[in-house]
């Protein structure tokens, strides 16, 4: 049986029965914000992204916000969870935006989003260019570079040293822009698992009332965040 | 085959701020009325009720309330000779969508234009003479004056129930309020709002400088209240989910709050939704509509409403997109510089300082969309247009209203968009900041307006509206003046680091970040009608039967945002189709 999060199942309920001393002085928010991942990241099935895609965003999120120092980086917060789902939604399918041709791609980046290309289209057709400089760059693709490379090649893909096509420009801000959102949307959308990213700045989530706060100047809010679908952490 | 409905009195297209105003004033004259929505409709609850709304990324990141660019959008040029290009995703500006329109999202900060702004040609010449004006500009006066709008204004503002402190009532400057407001009959229907800590240092350390600061007028109900209507509000939460949301407490200012469900009750008003306003059908002889042609989603037919009177309501834009493609109006040529339907387009000019605090707490998820304190010293009244080489002004503030962290996570600049130093720095950061902005005015010139796209089309078959629009040196200028004010305010405050966002000589617009929903002008109201579209009472000048709402009616931008003038032209338009119009219709000048 496989334990859900923030769910204690029978079995590490009877475990915690046994500790029953220890348990009971670890306070009640720490306990409830221990993440507990509902499928280990390197055992979870992407619905949208490809194996090749999902090695590729599992390695390029871990660069764009790291694990080390303080706070969660986007693997903790499982961000390639909520890319794989948004990818998978209206959002990867521009089901909102106006996709009518004639297009130019190639207009100046002021002009806003102008790719024939989806969101995912430009994640699939990205991904695999991006790969192949970094072979021929570095010797390897990128999932298979060390930190420190991989933090150069997405420097250089960011300053767009490779000159992509520029049907897939917008490639290296969407692939930021997601992983901010998974780190920082409500949990149900499957990234800011615990909600670990709110509690690490300090946003109370979906509280939203605050009528007492407006006139305490300069003293921090004390509460810890809660989730739409009322998790606390 | 399109379908006929039963002939109504009136036809409204849109069911937002004003065609729900116009709605309520014209059932109580007994009419048989009809108001066509292209959305879904949408209520207090169950839409907007907690916590679902409180959704960062579905309403303030994927803009869950607003319009589809798929079903609706422009197309953007820079000058008369580049290419339009579709504005394929929202952001520079967000126009509504479903029941209650961009009046369930918007953040309610409510102003009156000060006195300059309703003859602003006039004032110009008289003081400083026609020379100061650039050559492309095409500024106008109203063809209405304050004192006549006054009623109006006070209307929209018990209406919607506006929270402020007055400063000038009759002539009288009150203590606390803003001393250069253009006068009012009395007092806001609720006290202002309590401000937060950055609201709080700015008025501090304004009032310090001798400037005057008040708290910003807004449709936030800071208590009980029940408008004329019967509608209630609740004192609001500071919730910090305001602006891109519909308020889940009764406390914004909104259709849904002020008006729908009293007029929902009137026997003789019936509104439909997903039906989508092709174009205005004319009589044979062009004097008159007939009604209008609507796309129907339900059934996925067009639908021919027959109507006497036809009510635009759709927004700026929509409005102007459907006089373009119905022939109210001859489309504005900006060679010739013949022809009114699109002349004027204008926009905003604002700017702002962030501030980063070490070791300051401002909890910045605490605030609402008209959160904070003003200060109108470098409104457009008070300057010398002369002397500073521009016309305009600016009002400038400071107050959070939406801390959430996907959108709003100003860093010191120079930090690393991503990796291990931007993380340390969101952590360091977020809750240390504070701004202070510049809302300011925007003049109309020769070559910003709006016509029919050569290219695109709609997915009814129908050509986009094209936008010609750049930034112009007037504007720039005032807008760098502002900096340059807002400067030592900044420095006085004493920050840890702080950095400066004001256009520059050359800028061009970019359509990718939110800038204002506050699009204007393009259905010009005025005295001659070689320069507007519309008359004094909003009424299309070639085709009587017309009405015209909305801030297309502006001849230029004000330096303030433009509901409040815009639920007050739907007042007085109201009050002349009820007390004249439908008496003997005509054109009524
Ligand atoms: C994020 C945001 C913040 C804002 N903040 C402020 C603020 O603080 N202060 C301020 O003064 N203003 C603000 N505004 C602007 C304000 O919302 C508008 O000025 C106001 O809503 C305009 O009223 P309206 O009736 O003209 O249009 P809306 O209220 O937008 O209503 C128009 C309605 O017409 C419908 N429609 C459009 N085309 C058609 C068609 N062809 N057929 C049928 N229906 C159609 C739309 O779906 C919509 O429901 C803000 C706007 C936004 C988006
Ligand atoms: S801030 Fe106040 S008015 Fe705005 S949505 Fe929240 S509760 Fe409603």
């Amino acid at each position: 049986m496989r334990d859900l999060p923030g769910v204690p199942s029978r079995r590490t309920f009877l475990k915690a029965s046994a500790a029953t001393a220890v348990i009971s002085t670890i306070p009640l928010s720490s306990q409830a914000a221990t993440p507990t991942p509902p499928v280990p990241l390197d055992e979870y099935q992407p619905k949208t992204l490809s194996p090749v895609e999902w090695a590729f965003v599992m390695a390029a999120v871990a660069r764009l916000i790291p694990s080390d120092g303080d706070g969660p980086g986007a693997i903790e917060v499982r961000v390639p969870v909520f890319i794989d789902n948004e990818l998978g939604g209206g959002f990867g399918s521009a089901a909102d935006w106006y996709m009518e041709g004639p297009h130019q791609a190639d207009a100046s980046p002021l002009r806003g989003y102008q790719t024939p290309l989806t969101p995912l289209q430009i994640y699939q057709q990205a991904i695999p260019v991006f790969n192949e400089w970094c072979q021929n760059t570095h010797g390897k693709i990128f999932a298979d570079l060390d930190a420190d490379t991989q933090n150069q090649a997405l420097a250089s893909l960011q300053k767009d040293e490779m000159k992509i096509n520029p049907e897939l420009r917008d490639f290296f801000t969407l692939l930021l822009q997601n992983t901010k959102e998974g780190y920082f949307a409500d949990p149900m959308y499957g990234g800011n698992h615990g909600m670990q990213a709110w509690t690490y700045i300090g946003f109370p989530g979906a509280r939203a009332s605050y009528k007492e706060w407006v006139g305490r100047f300069n003293v921090q809010y004390p509460l810890g965040p809660v989730s739409i679908s009322g998790e606390r952490a | 085959m399109a379908r006929t409905e039963k002939k109504k009195d009136v036809v409204i297209v849109g069911l937002g701020w004003t065609g729900s105003i116009l709605g309520m004033e014209l059932a109580q004259e007994g009419l048989e009325i009809v108001a066509l929505e292209r959305g879904h409709d949408q209520n207090t609850v169950p839409e907007f009720q907690y916590p679902n709304m409180i959704d960062e990324l579905k309403y303030g990141v994927r803009l869950g309330l607003m319009q589809k660019p798929r079903n609706s959008t422009v197309t953007i040029r820079r000058s008369l000779d580049e290419a339009a290009l579709p504005y394929r995703s929202l952001g520079s500006f967000l126009p509504g969508n479903g029941v209650g329109g961009a009046g369930t999202h918007w953040n309610g900060l409510n102003w009156r234009p000060m006195l300059s702004e309703y003859r602003l040609r006039s004032y110009v010449e008289e003081r400083w003479g026609a020379g100061i004006i650039p050559e492309d500009m095409q500024i106008q006066d109203y063809p209405v004056t304050y004192d006549e709008l006054e009623p109006f204004f006070d209307r929209f503002e018990h209406v919607a129930g506006i929270s402020g402190t007055a400063g000038n009532i009759k002539g009288q400057i009150m203590e606390g309020g803003n001393p250069f407001e253009s006068p009012r009959a009395r007092a806001y229907p609720m006290p202002a709002m309590p401000t937060t800590y950055d609201g709080a240092k700015f008025g501090e350390v304004t009032k310090a400088m001798g400037y005057h600061p008040f708290p910003r007028p807004g449709g936030i109900a800071s208590q009980a209240y029940v408008n004329e209507y019967g509608m209630q509000m609740g004192p609001c939460n500071h919730c910090g989910f305001c602006e891109r949301y519909g308020c889940y407490n009764y406390s914004k200012s909104s259709p849904q709050t002020a008006i729908l469900d009293a007029l929902k009750r009137k026997p003789n008003f019936e509104y439909r939704t997903k039906s989508e306003v092709l174009r205005i059908e004319m009589a044979p002889d062009g004097k008159t509509a007939t009604g209008v042609t609507y796309f129907d989603e339900n059934t996925e037919e067009e639908v021919f409403q027959p109507a006497d009177l036809v009510i635009l309501a759709a927004y700026q834009l929509h409005n102007v997109h459907l006089m373009l493609l119905s022939g109210i109006g001859q489309p504005y040529d900006p060679v010739t510089g013949e022809g009114v339907t699109g002349r004027n387009y204008a926009y905003q000019m604002n700017g702002g300082y962030t501030m980063f605090f070490k070791d300051e707490v401002f909890n910045p998820f605490v605030g609402t969309g008209a959160n904070g304190m003003s200060i109108d010293d470098f409104g457009i009244d008070n300057i010398d247009f002369g002397q500073e080489g521009f016309i305009g002004g600016s009002y400038i503030s400071s107050g959070q209203s939406n801390g959430q962290p996907i959108r709003n996570m100003p860093l010191p600049s120079g930090t690393p968009a991503w990796g291990a130093d931007w993380k340390k720095a969101v952590g360091d950061w977020y809750g240390h900041v504070m701004s202070i902005g510049s809302h300011g005015s925007h003049m109309s010139y020769r070559t910003n307006y709006l016509d029919l796209d050569p290219t695109y089309k709609d997915r009814h078959g129908r050509p986009l509206m094209r936008m010609t629009f750049n930034w112009k040196d007037n504007d720039i200028r005032m807008t760098q003046f502002m900096k340059s004010k807002i400067e030592p305010i900044a420095k006085a405050l004493n920050p840890t680091v702080m950095q400066a966002g004001f256009k520059q000589a050359g800028a061009m617009y970019d359509v990718r970040p939110y800038q204002t929903t506050h699009n204007v002008g393009g259905s010009v109201m005025g005295a001659d009608p070689k320069t507007s579209a519309v008359n004094r009472y909003l009424q299309a000048w070639d085709k009587h039967n017309i009405f015209v709402m909305g801030a297309g009616a502006f001849p230029q931008n004000t330096q303030y945002n433009p509901t409040g003038m815009v639920g007050g032209l739907a007042y007085w338009a109201a009050h002349a189709i009820r007390t004249d119009y439908l008496r003997n219709p005509r054109p009524l000048v």
